[in-house]
């Protein structure tokens, strides 16, 4: 018989907050932050490492959530979608050009296209479609073909879309 | 042609009312529901493609800590209803856990529910089941040969459903033709695989016997079929649409996913999640999409114009039905594509085998089909050493003869086909293409231009029910809204389905918007629940647009007479007097008398002594719409008016194949479309880019393999690849308006958009690239290794006539 692993105390930095919970040593972050911590933002798509939904901020890197155990970032600093708005009622520029561009349809993939993406124009304010797509190529969308994920990224870095 | 109407909101850039939620991060979806004390199911799956369940085993499981059940088959099989296949099949019974005999790897056996999904997975992996391998089959072929092993031996053959339709004089068409040309083609097995997999939390109150479900569903008259099967009556069945889904285009129909979580919570008496991991998702969800074999051959003149088809598809729908052959029935509302064939003998094969079951996929049907027909037109074009495009112009239906009737009964109600083409072209444009295509070659590389022009047919109604069986009399596949304006003056719009990704509350808001000249930001929609729900038959078959739409202006206009009935009583005029402008009932020959939207709904809210005799106090009212041109049953001959509207695609398409690896790049892909008038382009032309995406996976990359031994080769998301944006290329959209007559505001559906016409389109493409090496492929997908070998193969073939040729 499987003993029950004993539970931990885990501490993260969630979106500029301590955050504390009581899991059970095997719990991915991605479950810490949903069914722990109530931050259903981030999504589950594959918890193989391929679809990208449930991609955070790890330090400012973007990471897969489903990949890591919550125990091991402990003590350092996640941002989660719920964290990229500036302020409580406000869309940060990139969350609008989403909205204006249509770069959604179902929303399941946008969290962690939006970790992405705003992880590409941190590096590079203006990028090209080619680094559009290099850095959303591991986030897969099944709705929209990424047209208008494109579209958006180069609304919200100050360039004219492509396409119309 | 006339100009289409203009419209204030309609047709206008406006953001998804949807997306402010989804980009913060407070969606709503069904693995999001968290209820107090919530229990967790993982599955027991088979492994087995055939076999007989000896024993199960669960002490072990049950003996975890923090494990509360161990449900099996046999547990569960006596206390509800079996799901039936829509065809007449009675013994293709399926229940969510086997009993006795397994029909395919991954089928469930068992569910375990523990207090966390981790448990329940541990205790998954204890329970001990022996099975005794029985023989099985994979192959569709096979599974009609004689002496196949059965896969449901109370039906006593394997075929499903199987029914040969001629639909005009074929044998004549045949006769009078100069050529005939017959061909195969495959279309893999692959299906729409959502982002989300299918998530369903249910809670039983033993209090007011009410079970409330939350799922991840897109699924016509869902509520009623889980009542029925867990035999409760339909208002002890509460499912809540106000969810959001994270995609489906078809497949999420998880029935047996909610009767098992639902008769789980009951028994339990606490509320309990199944939540599939992708493996469950891929391999025992049930959701893989169509699998079939075409047989064609077309009669066709000189000059290319095609008279006859006669069409044979074999599609493998796995072991268990449910609405999968159907997907066999709708295609034969556009079984001619936008051509002029004037007669069609059409045999379709639905046929079981030990492989995970079939559901819906975008289109039910339509893509394979049309690909088969595409692939046609372009063996007819390379037969007769004619223009590919050439060739479908002289076969496209031209628009002066609309509405046309199709030999199988469905009349299309519009369209500018060759338009749309030329239009397509243009924007490549076609001869910098052609340009392009020799600068590849020249490469060393192998290029392409593929073209396909393809039929969507929309406005879902369920005319293959009657079609593919008799005992089924459905003939009405109606869709509603409730608006209510309240004493405040606000609107609010109910509509009575889940949305997984098609901007239902935007199109909403926007056609009330229109009807009552409201700012639709100012109009909210909500999604009822199942119990406070009118009816709805879910977004399915690209009807929301028109049906929906269609329902929520219907309301809205009733609303508005409502509205001018009582200004004419107040303002002593006739009601033909009045008109509706910004939203307020005006005096047409003087504007200055007029009552404004604040005081007609005092009126109506506050004021019985003003409103007209007889008149219902308040501002509520419903519309229930009725499929356009539906209603009727099919002749005996298998003639039905099949969908209403007709949206159009050509893609135009430039690829280029490695020769080294088999690997296809993309270079420029269009796309002219026309859906009639669109309510919500940003919406429409979405849809259509990832439809295009979602037929460049289905044409290059997804599979379902299994192994001969029946074991899913391809069930997590390494093997199984969805396309990335690095493999869809930049897609140009250009549009197309012909107004459907049959609908408010002229608009037809788009959901399908793109996924009709693409593996057409693609297909095309690699073939006019492999065509200068005398090879051919006619299956998909076409993945770098199918490709490769059958470049192999050409090679070998060459260098074997070669050799033969040598000692003269
Ligand atoms: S859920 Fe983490 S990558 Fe798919
Ligand atoms: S918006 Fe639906 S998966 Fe990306």
């Amino acid at each position: 018989m499987l003993a029950p692993p004993s539970p931990v105390t885990v501490e993260i930095i969630v979106n500029g907050t301590p955050r504390r919970a009581c899991v059970e040593p095997r719990t991915t972050l991605v479950d810490f932050l949903r069914e722990h911590l109530g931050l259903t933002g981030t999504h589950i798509g594959c918890e193989h490492g391929i679809c990208g939904a449930c991609s955070v901020l790890l330090e400012g890197e973007p990471v897969r959530a489903c990949c890591l155990f919550a125990l091991q970032v402990e003590g350092l600093s996640v941002t989660t979608v719920e964290g990229l708005a500036p302020a409580r009622g406000e869309l940060s520029r990139l969350q609008n050009a989403f909205c204006e561009a249509h770069a959604l349809q179902c929303g399941y993939c946008t969290p962690g296209m939006l970790i992405a993406c705003h992880d590409l124009l941190a590096r590079n304010p203006r990028p090209s479609e080619e680094e559009i797509r290099e850095a959303i190529g591991g986030n897969l969308c099944r709705c929209t073909g990424y047209q208008q994920i494109v579209d958006a990224v180069k609304l919200a870095s100050g360039q004219e879309a492509a396409h119309g | 042609m006339a100009e289409p109407p203009r419209f204030r909101y309609i047709g206008q850039h406006r953001r998804a009312v949807e997306h402010r939620r989804f980009v913060t991060g407070q969606g709503r979806y069904a693995a999001d529901i968290a209820l107090p004390g919530l229990l967790h199911v993982a599955i027991v799956a088979s492994p087995h493609a055939s076999a007989r369940i000896l024993s199960v085993d669960a002490s072990a499981a049950l003996a975890l800590p923090g494990v509360h059940a161990v449900l099996t088959g046999e547990d569960l099989q006596p206390e509800i209803e079996p799901m039936l296949p829509g065809v007449d099949a009675p013994e293709v019974r399926r229940f969510p856990l086997a009993r006795d005999v397994v029909r395919y790897a991954g089928e469930w056996v068992a569910a375990v529910v523990a207090d966390s999904r981790a448990i329940a997975e541990d205790a998954a992996e204890l329970v001990e089941v022996d099975y005794a391998p029985s023989p099985h089959v994979v192959d569709p072929e096979a599974a009609i040969a004689p002496g196949a092993p059965l896969v449901h031996p109370m039906r006593g053959s394997n075929v499903i459903f199987r029914r040969e339709f001629v639909w005009g004089p074929v044998e004549e068409d045949f006769a009078a033709a100069a050529h005939r040309l017959s061909y195969r083609v495959r279309w893999g097995r692959s299906a729409t695989v959502p982002i989300e997999t299918f998530v369903c939390t249910a809670a039983w109150n033993d209090a007011t016997n009410l079970l409330d479900v939350w799922a991840s569903i897109q699924m016509p008259k869902f509520p009623d079929l889980l009542a029925r099967c867990l035999r409760l009556p339909g208002n002890a069945v509460r499912v809540h649409f106000d969810v959001d889904v994270g995609g489906s285009y078809g497949v999420k129909r998880g029935l047996k996913h909610a009767i098992l979580v639902g008769f789980l919570a009951r028994q339990l008496g606490r509320p309990v999640r199944f939540l599939e991991d992708r493996l469950e998702n891929m391999r025992g969800g049930d959701m893989q999409g169509p699998d079939r074999l075409f047989d064609v051959t077309l009669a066709f003149d000189d000059k290319g114009v095609i008279r006859s088809m006669r069409m044979r598809a074999l599609d493998d729908v796995g072991a268990y039905a449910g609405r999968s052959p159907f997907q066999l029935g709708k295609p034969v509302g556009a079984i001619v594509g936008p051509y002029t064939i004037h007669s069609v003998a059409y045999e379709a094969i639905s046929v079981l085998t030990n492989k995970t079951p079939q559901e819906a996929v975008r289109g039910f049907g339509q893509a394979p089909t049309n690909y088969a027909i595409e692939t046609g037109l372009d063996k007819v074009a390379r037969f007769l050493g004619l223009d590919r495009i050439e060739l479908r112009r002289r076969n496209l239906i031209p628009p002066e003869r609309f509405p046309y009737l199709i030999p199988s009964g469905t009349l299309y109600d519009s369209g500018d086909y060759a338009r749309v083409l030329d239009k397509a072209l243009a924007a490549a444009p076609y001869a910098e293409l052609l340009r392009q295509r020799e600068a590849l070659r020249a490469q060393g590389r192998l290029a392409g231009i593929g073209v396909s022009t393809c039929l969507e047919p929309s406005g879902g109604n369920s005319s293959f029910e009657p079609l593919f069986n008799p005992k089924n009399t459905t003939t009405t596949w109606m869709d509603s809204c409730l608006i209510r304006v309240d004493l405040n003056g606000a609107v609010t719009a109910v509509m009575a389905t889940s949305s997984s990704g098609q901007a239902h509350e935007t199109l909403v808001s926007t056609v009330v918007g229109e009807v009552l000249q409201r700012e639709p930001d100012s109009i909210r929609v909500i999604h009822a629940d199942s119990l406070s729900a009118l009816p709805s038959n879910s977004p399915v078959g690209s009807r929301m647009a028109i049906m929906l739409g269609g329902a929520a202006a219907g309301a809205a206009k009733r609303i508005r007479a409502k509205m001018l009935r009582i200004a004419a009583h107040n303002l002593g005029v006739a009601e033909e007097a009045l008109e509706w402008r910004e939203g307020a009932a005006v005096l047409r020959a003087d504007p200055t008398r007029a009552l404004s939207w604040a005081r007609l709904v005092e009126i109506a809210h506050r004021e019985f002594h003003n409103l007209p005799p007889g008149m219902e106090p308040g501002l509520q009212e419903s519309f229930v719409w009725e499929v356009p041109g539906g209603g009727g049953l099919p002749t005996p001959d298998g003639r039905i008016q099949m969908y209403p509207c007709h949206s159009f695609e050509a893609h135009v398409v430039l690829a280029s194949v490695d020769p080294e690896t088999g690997k296809v790049a993309l270079h420029r892909y269009v796309v002219g479309h026309d859906c009639g008038v669109m309510i919500s382009p940003d919406v429409v032309h979405g849809m259509t880019y990832g439809g295009v995406a979602h037929g460049l996976g289905a044409a290059l990359m997804e599979k379902f393999a299994y192994s001969p031994e029946g074991q899913l080769l391809s069930g997590s998301l390494m093997d199984y690849l969805l396309p990335s944006a690095q493999e869809v290329p930049p897609i140009t959209i250009v549009d197309h308006c012909t107004p459907s007559p049959l609908t408010e505001f002229g608009q037809k559906g788009s959901g399908e958009a793109g996924y009709l016409g693409g593996p057409a389109a693609i297909a095309s493409a690699i073939n006019d690239a492999l065509a200068p090496l005398g090879a051919a492929l006619d299956a998909l997908p076409m993945t770098p290794a199918a490709i490769w070998r059958t470049l192999r193969a050409a090679q070998m073939a060459r260098a074997a006539t070669e050799s033969t040729r040598e000692p003269t």
